[in-house]
């Protein structure tokens, strides 16, 4: 029965185990680790979020009157880097995929805890760095970092904020490898890979794109860095350096990174529309295999950002029709969630409200990329808002939506609280509505041609931004909700129970919050994944 | 008990004489690239250099490194990677091979 | 057979979210190996932009390359390559139970790892003081007065990526020294046993992986072609 006192004996868990200040910075739990990542990139959230509202207050003018335009430059790229690789990258995999991924294989730990909590420092230290950059008076590159402005021309602190982009990627290369390490080595007793998790084998996707292109990345900023620094002009045109390197190598990773951004999530829909169904994956293995599919694939398409930068027409067609392949597996998903929940037995909570504006958002951004990847369309529209509203549609409508689904749904199991539902089900409403207020003018305005990075625009565009402003408002309406009754839960919540939802998954069986150690005993896994048809409506114990 | 290992085939002990004769092997064919240099060979003086220092490199992988007594999957991700890279090299190159192609009116 | 106090030191270093030390041994060597990959990602970068340049600029590749010294270029193949070898018998030492054998050995490989970074010095120099460093100071020039350079500015593109490959290599021999040391410490301290070395081996796995990227940087970077020189 719901209450708001605390019972009087606390069993012990992996939040009371041990107090003070040093028993977090010096952890090396998963679990609270992960926490560590939930403060930091919710900070980072609120920045990116900060300069996102100034771009917006500017563009309700068509004139560029509230900021110049140098200043402008910095704002879209400040918010670029700081959401791309200090939100999005790590949002998924470092806060839900490192306190739940030990659990749903029966594990102790990631295999590498102390490498997880340098991981953090990593990460800090890249933030911190990047931050300082942006105080010291910020960069205006655009968070591409295209040369020769950013090796010859820029005068903001890029070398700065790159090597704080620089170090921000090994946080994540090491939590990629940490992942792969775990899921092959670490899965408990007749855990085979066909009964794994498809949140598993999501995150194990995306760890495989982390490993192999950041690096890549990040030897493509240490040039930019040698350049500004040591006059090494390995992109110098003046020397007879080619920009489009740069690009090359940049995309190869950055292309690849969307999908790190997107698998996770796609990883989370698939926990959250199973458990509401309560129905087993639909073609579990197509879509885990369409994981795999999409992280590989997806290095092969980077070029299609560089279409009207200079790269030969022949380089460019091929790049097109690799795009076009790139959509069948991500549209593969789509369809196995979508009849994952025919005939099932649906429950709309918070967490599937929006799994189903994830379906719903990323499907329209998907097909917006398969615009993109036409040539002949691309020529017009690139550059223009219709691009800036395909990325926000897959990464806000998609990714944020699905983050939000994970931190609602493993909520209890992280603080053995509920959050409360009403207040829920109306930040999932104003996200949904807000966002699209947002985001669907901005096809149109890019279709009628309006450019990115551009503070001002011609007056007959006005009346759209102005509705995504304010759509931009509503949407931030729904986003701070969360942050307050997420808190009013730690302390009012109602008491979680190990298995809220009654779903099936190895992280349901043990306590809400878990002990530091996960399991009393290993647990030995004779289920198949998703096994709703024999899921008691009672929970069941380990060992059965 | 936890701590005792169980022997198996990974825990391979690799005879000194076999590595001494990669490490012989190893100079040798250094020897060879540096005098292959000497010779004009045109395009072949690039594919040379480049397959004996893939030999190279595959000797160490494998016997060094020990990927030859290592876990299948071991391999499975050093050749993935490789191939990896070599998307990466050839996808690049796609454009730099055919900028000339095309000509266009007024280029 | 495992002596006790062999026993007493593994107990000490192992990491009890593991179900057995082989999990944990298997499970750090995989680690490692993946941190390799990473690494040549990251060296994959620079040969691909060296790639796309050595096509581009042929002509201004083969003259930088004239000012390699072929000949401290290969003796320092041949010390990697006794470096990987000492490395690879130290493994062993640890292996069968011999500290005090694995210690020296270790030792010389620290050894030949500072004889390459002498040599390197050396050449680094000697480019220096001929301003072959990208910048305002670089100048090139054959040193030949019936070939003049054809292409001075391209071959800086050629000196820049021979000092970005061959500099960022150079730090991972550095830090690759470091680690070694660290071995010589603990294995002087009695760390490492048959039942655990698996620091010694996945060090080891870093220090051949170093020898590697060499194997490819110098027949790339010192061989190009020697059409010119005499």
């Amino acid at each position: 029965m719901a209450t708001a006192v605390q019972p009087v004996v606390e069993r012990e868990n992996y939040l009371n185990s041990n107090y003070g200040i040093k028993s977090w910075l010096l952890t090396t739990d998963h679990k609270r680790i992960a926490l560590l990542y939930l403060m930091s990139i919710t900070a980072m959230f609120w920045l990116g979020g900060f300069f996102a509202m100034l771009i917006r207050l500017e563009l309700l003018t068509p004139a560029g009157d509230l900021v110049t335009s140098d200043t402008y430059n910095k704002l879209f790229t400040m918010h670029g880097i700081t959401m791309i690789f200090f939100f999005l990258i790590p949002s998924v995999p470092a806060v839900i995929g490192n306190f739940v991924i030990p659990l749903m294989i029966g594990a102790k730990d990631l295999a590498f805890p102390r490498l997880n909590l340098a991981s953090w420092y990593i990460y800090m230290l890249g933030a911190g760095l990047a931050l300082w950059g942006f105080l010291l008076g910020g960069v205006d590159t655009g968070w591409t970092f295209y040369t020769p402005f950013s090796t010859s021309y820029s005068n903001t602190h890029v070398v700065t904020v790159a090597v704080g982009v620089f170090i921000v990627g090994f946080s994540s290369i090491f939590t990629g490898l940490n992942f792969i390490v775990t899921i092959h080595r670490m899965r408990a007793p007749g855990l085979t890979w066909n009964r794994l998790p498809l949140f598993c084998w999501s995150n194990y996707a995306a760890s495989l794109i982390m490993v192999l292109g950041t690096p890549v990345v990040a030897i493509t900023l240490l040039l930019v860095a040698f350049e500004r620094l040591f006059h090494i002009g390995v992109f110098n045109p003046q020397l007879g350096g080619d920009p489009l390197l740069f690009q090359h190598l940049f995309w190869f990773y950055s292309h690849p990174a969307v999908y790190i951004m997107i698998l996770p999530g796609m990883g989370v829909i698939s926990e959250v529309v199973t458990c509401y169904s309560r129905k087993r994956a639909f073609g579990y293995e197509f879509i885990a295999l369409a994981s795999i599919a999409i992280a590989v694939l997806g290095f092969l398409v980077w070029a299609h950002h560089m279409f009207v930068a200079g790269i030969s027409m022949y380089s460019a067609l091929v790049f097109s029709l690799l795009t076009y392949f790139v959509a069948i597996p991500s549209a593969v998903k789509v369809f196995n969630w979508t009849a994952t929940m025919y005939k099932g037995s649906v429950r709309f909570d918070t967490p599937m409200l929006y799994a189903w504006g994830f379906i719903g958002l990323f499907t329209m951004g998907g097909l917006t990329g398969v615009f993109l990847a036409s040539l002949g369309v691309d020529v017009h529209v690139t550059d223009t808002y219709f691009v800036v509203a395909h990325f926000h549609y897959v990464m806000v409508g998609g990714m944020v939506l699905a983050y939000l689904a994970g931190l609602h749904f493993w909520w209890p199991k992280i603080t053995g609280r509920m959050y409360p539902e009403p207040p829920a089900k109306l930040s999932a409403l104003l996200v949904f509505v807000g966002f699209n207020l947002t985001f669907f003018p901005q096809f149109i305005l890019g279709y009628m041609g309006m450019p990115r990075r551009y503070h001002a625009y011609p007056p007959e565009f006005q009346v759209l931004n102005v509705l995504s402003t304010a759509g931009a408002s509503v949407l931030a309406i729904g986003y701070i909700l969360p942050m307050i009754y997420f808190l009013w839960s730690l302390r009012y919540g109602e008491d979680a129970g190990p298995n809220p939802w009654n779903a099936v998954g190895l992280e349901w069986m043990t306590p809400s919050p878990p002990p530091t150690h996960n399991f009393d005993e290993t647990p030995v896994v004779t289920w198949e994944a998703y096994d709703y048809e024999h899921q008691p409506q009672e929970e069941i114990t380990i060992g059965h | 008990m936890k701590i005792i290992p169980h022997d198996d085939e990974y825990t391979h002990v690799i005879p000194p004489s076999l590595y001494v004769g990669i490490w012989a092997t190893l100079m040798v064919l250094t020897l060879i690239t540096v005098l292959a240099s000497f010779a004009e060979l045109g395009i072949f003086n690039i594919v040379l250099a480049l397959l004996i220092a893939t030999i190279k490199g595959t000797l160490v992988v494998l016997f060094f490194m020990h990927l030859r007594y290592s876990p299948k999957l071991t391999m499975v991700a050093v050749i993935a990677s490789v191939c990896f890279l070599l998307i990466l090299f050839s996808l690049t190159m796609t454009d730099y091979l055919s900028r000339h192609w095309a000509t266009f009116p007024g280029r | 057979m495992a002596t006790s106090s062999e026993i007493q030191t593994a107990e000490r270093s192992f990491q009890h979210h593991f179900a057995s030390i082989e999990q944990q041994r298997d499970t750090a060597t995989f680690g490692m190996w993946m941190f390799l990959l990473t690494e040549i990602m990251f060296f994959g970068g620079l040969f691909c932009s060296y790639l796309v340049y050595r096509r581009t600029y042929y002509e201004a590749f083969v003259e930088g390359s004239q000012k390699m010294n072929i000949i401290l270029g290969a003796v320092n193949t041949a010390v990697l390559i006794c470096s990987s070898l000492s490395m690879a018998m130290g493994v062993r030492a640890a292996q069968t139970g011999k500290p005090k054998l694995m210690v020296i050995l270790l030792l010389v490989t620290i050894l030949f790892g500072f004889g390459f970074l002498g040599i390197k010095a050396v050449e680094y120099h000697e480019h220096w003081v001929n301003h072959e460093f990208p910048g305002p100071n670089f100048h090139f020039e054959t040193g030949d007065p019936a070939h003049p350079a054809t292409d001075p500015l391209h071959t800086q593109i050629y000196f820049g990526l021979y000092w970005s490959m061959t500099g960022l290599h150079a730090l991972h021999m550095i830090i690759g020294i470091g680690l070694v040391t660290w071995l010589v410490l603990a294995g002087m301290r009695g760390a490492f046993s048959p039942i655990y070395y698996s620091p010694v081996e996945n060090v080891g796995l870093y220090w051949h992986f170093v020898d590697l990227v060499w194997i490819y940087l110098f027949p790339l970077l010192y061989l190009i072609s020697h059409k010119h020189s005499g």
